[in-house]
């Protein structure tokens, strides 16, 4: 496995949270494609720290874990994300009887 | 020696006493009214003294040349504070803290009652200071400074009683006339400053008044720094600005409508000194005139023309103090007509004495509308039995108005007629002679007008004064005239009026021996003819020298007085209730004054004298259409206002400019309005509310910055 391909497989996995997070109308929908993209980038940072932290820095200490510590933190961040995400969902859909995102559009003017 | 800081003093007492009347009296003590008076007269009689003692050490010979101090440097001209304390200078700071002084004693009296007396004192201590420093200014700009700021302080004091509309009027039109001569001042001023780089290369300064004299004069090499059409322009300039201010034709207007302001000011500022501020400029540029006859010509015919037009006025106006104003614009003309003859000296000295007989003529008229209530003389009369005083001391000032020997006025205008005769200055002869006839025919008008006032005013029966006034202004349904009150007590002015009237008669009467004849050696100690010596040494180029007396002149100029006083008497105070004029008046019941002179007794019969008649015709009417013509005051007014301003000025210029404003400024106005409406409603288009839209945008704008990297970011970052 090389670093190309990880990369190549996280580019397809962040478009696709993209595509999603745009074209979809659906909020539940569209914060499943954010977390999509959450998890592109935890494999990127992955990749990096596995195939091109420094070399000294691998002598020095033995390992390199800074890739998966921002990896875990990351998760954590997007569940409290997710958390807040789907409390402001409810509040939406108490007001609205609606999770479509075109119709959340009452601060416009 | 005079120090320097005794000379500023004289300027800086008047101002400091505004200072302390508008901001401690007036907020602080405004219950003791009089307070503000005694301190201003207190502050000019320490200026007045001052004044004297530079005017001693100046005739002595001793040096009063100070350097001036520099305020503001710009490269080739520096503008400067300085003193100039010129012989000219001299005589004016004596003669404006001198009759100052005696106009504020008279204003405690005459302005007793008057709520508003502190911020009176207030504005005559500002006119009083602006005065005294634009006769003491060395340099232009500082000059001009003051020439508005006097002129600010008229507009101040015209409008005084500003809750009249017709004293707000007046200001205005004093200020706005007065402004438009000011600017070709202005213009000279700028010309001035723009050819710095030529005064420079001699060493001088374009802005400090005696370097300018020098430029004038020509240079060894030929030409001059300022010669030719330029120094004529200059000095037409200057003279416009000294028009507007001496009431010279055709910028006389304003200076009758002046007299709404109280009589004390119009003594001080409208008779014997701002007005005379015209005079004061063209004699300071006096050298420059020398340089430039063109200017010599124009200045000798219009001071010529306005003395005669001026007096042909006053022949027929009813307000006695507007018979004085145009008196006042005449005798200017003959100062102007001086200096336009060459004839320095004299121009200074006729300045000289009628600041005091014109003050005093002015403090006679106040005294006079304080006993009968109004200023109009058709309702005066038979003043002399109840106000003796008065009655002398108008007597003594209008003789010397007229020019009887041996009165100043006589030595004054003697003097000027004479130059004019001679015709030797710097104007064609023809031009002389033209001014030379016009004098006389003024000197002749001016007797007649002058003993027409006093035989209306004092003579024949008493004509019912202000409440009878007001009684004719209502039956014939005119609103009520301004200035006029039915207090009408006859009896003589307190003897705080009196007295500033008595020091100003006896200089009107005796200032004439300071330029006694030649032959007259000495006379107390001053020599024959010292007034035009010492007036002519301020001149350090050139040369004026004053004619010396000449018998003809005298005898021409003393018949044409006594012939105009006699017409006077013929047609005024020979006056008898007749069928010939077209109405009879009511026969006259003398009032009972043989008897009594108290005051009381008098305001006690005011009612009875109002059942009196008034002068109903004017025997000058019957000249019809040339009475007419005077009456309206040549249409002057009429041209100006309805001609000039109404036609020209508000159809024309200031439709154009409407025009401009709503079309062009309003359009440009609209149209930045038009654009950013558009253009906010097309940007308004991309504010959705859909946060996927912006999501969406925020991608392309990513990609767009990525792609633009990729493809032209090569070795950013390196």
């Amino acid at each position: 496995m090389s670093l190309e391909s990880m990369l190549i497989v996280a580019a397809i996995l962040f478009a696709i949270g993209l595509y999603g997070a745009l074209a979809r109308s659906n909020v539940i929908a569209v914060l499943m494609s954010i977390e999509i993209m959450f998890n592109a980038v935890n494999l990127t940072v992955v990749a990096f720290a596995r195939y091109v932290a420094p070399l000294a820095l691998r002598e020095e200490i033995g390992s390199v874990l800074t890739g998966q510590v921002f990896a875990i933190f990351v998760i954590t961040v997007a569940a409290a994300e997710i958390a807040l995400g789907l409390g402001i969902v409810f509040a939406m859909y108490r007001n609205t009887e609606s999770v479509t995102l075109t119709e959340a559009s009452q601060l416009r003017h | 020696m005079v120090a320097e800081s005794l000379a500023w003093a004289i300027f800086l007492m008047p101002l400091l006493s505004f200072l302390l009347i508008s901001l401690v009296i007036r907020p602080f003590l405004n219950r003791i009214p009089q307070l503000s008076g005694y301190l201003l007269i207190a502050a000019l009689v320490v200026a007045l003294v001052l004044s004297v003692l530079v005017l001693v050490r100046s005739n002595e010979g001793a040096d009063l040349a100070f350097p001036a101090h520099t305020w503001l440097d710009l490269g080739d001209a520096a503008i400067q504070i300085g003193l100039l304390l010129d012989p000219v200078t001299c005589i004016m700071v004596v003669v404006v803290t001198g009759v100052s002084l005696l106009v504020q004693i008279y204003s405690l009296g005459y302005m007793k009652d008057d709520p508003g007396i502190s911020r009176y004192f207030a504005y005559m201590s500002l006119f009083t200071a602006s005065m005294l420093g634009l006769v003491l200014s060395a340099n232009i700009v500082q000059l001009y400074a003051f020439w508005e700021l006097v002129g600010l302080s008229s507009y101040l004091l015209i409008g005084f009683w500003h809750d009249r509309p017709s004293a707000a009027a007046a200001a205005k039109k004093a200020f706005i006339i007065t402004r438009i001569g000011d600017v070709g001042f202005l213009l000279a001023i700028i010309y001035l400053f723009y050819h710095g780089p030529q005064f420079a290369a001699q060493g001088l300064n374009p802005l400090h008044i005696p370097d300018i004299w020098q430029a004038a004069q020509p240079l060894a090499t030929g030409g001059a720094v300022l010669g030719g059409t330029a120094l004529t322009l200059v000095c037409l300039g200057i003279f416009a600005g000294a028009a507007g201010k001496s009431g010279q034709f055709p910028l006389h207007s304003w200076l009758p409508d002046a007299m709404e302001g109280p009589t004390p000011v119009s003594a001080l500022i409208h008779a014997a000194t701002m007005v005379a501020a015209g005079v004061f400029l063209v004699a300071r540029f006096f050298p420059l005139f020398q340089e430039a006859r063109d200017a010599m010509m124009v200045v000798a015919l219009v001071g010529g023309f306005t003395a005669f037009a001026a007096a042909t006025l006053g022949l027929v106006m009813d307000d006695i103090k507007r018979v004085m104003a145009y008196s006042t614009i005449s005798q200017l003309g003959y100062m102007m007509a001086a200096l336009g003859l060459g004839a320095f000296g004299p121009a200074l000295f006729h300045l000289f004495t009628h600041a005091f007989f014109k003050a005093l003529l002015f403090l006679g008229a106040g005294s006079v509308n304080h006993a009968a209530g109004t200023f109009n003389m058709r309702y005066m009369g038979g003043l002399r039995r109840q106000m003796p005083w008065t009655y002398a001391l108008l007597l003594v000032g209008g003789l010397s108005l007229v020019g009887i020997v041996p009165l100043a006025g006589f030595w004054s205008k003697d003097e000027i007629i004479t130059a004019a005769w001679l015709g030797e200055g710097p104007v064609d002869p023809r031009v002389a002679l033209a001014v030379f006839v016009l004098l006389v025919a003024a000197a002749l008008l001016t007797a007649f007008y002058t003993f027409r006032m006093i035989f209306l005013t004092f003579h024949g029966d008493f004509r019912g004064g202000g409440a009878r006034e007001l009684q004719d202004a209502e039956a014939e349904g005119i609103p009520a005239p301004t200035a006029v009150t039915d207090e009408v007590h006859l009896a003589e002015s307190p003897r705080v009026m009196v007295a500033p009237m008595l020091v100003l008669a006896i200089a009107a009467a005796l200032a004439g021996y300071l330029a006694n004849p030649q032959w007259v050696k000495e006379l107390l100690g001053i020599p024959g003819h010292w007034f035009s010596y010492y007036v002519e040494s301020a001149l350090t180029y050139g040369h004026a020298e004053t004619a010396p007396f000449n018998w003809p002149v005298a005898v021409i100029s003393t018949v044409v007085a006594l012939a105009g006083i006699g017409l006077a008497w013929l047609v005024y105070a020979q006056r008898r209730p007749s069928a010939d004029t077209g109405e009879v008046l009511e026969t006259a019941r003398s009032p009972e004054t043989d008897e009594t002179q108290g005051s009381a007794d008098e305001t006690a019969h005011g009612h009875e004298h109002a059942a009196l008649a008034p002068l109903r015709s004017e025997p000058l009417a019957k000249a019809g259409p040339v009475h007419t013509l005077l009456y309206r005051k040549y249409f002057i007014d009429e041209l100006y206002e309805g001609l000039v301003v109404k036609h020209v000025f508000y159809r024309y210029f200031a439709g154009l400019t409407d025009w401009l404003d709503r079309n062009l400024v309003d359009g440009i106005v609209d149209l930045s309005a038009w654009l950013t409406r558009q253009i906010g409603r097309l940007v308004a288009q991309l504010q959705t509310g859909q946060v996927q839209f912006y999501g969406a945008v925020i991608v392309m704008g990513a990609v767009l910055i990525l792609v633009g990297y990729l493809a032209f970011g090569a070795g950013i970052g390196e």
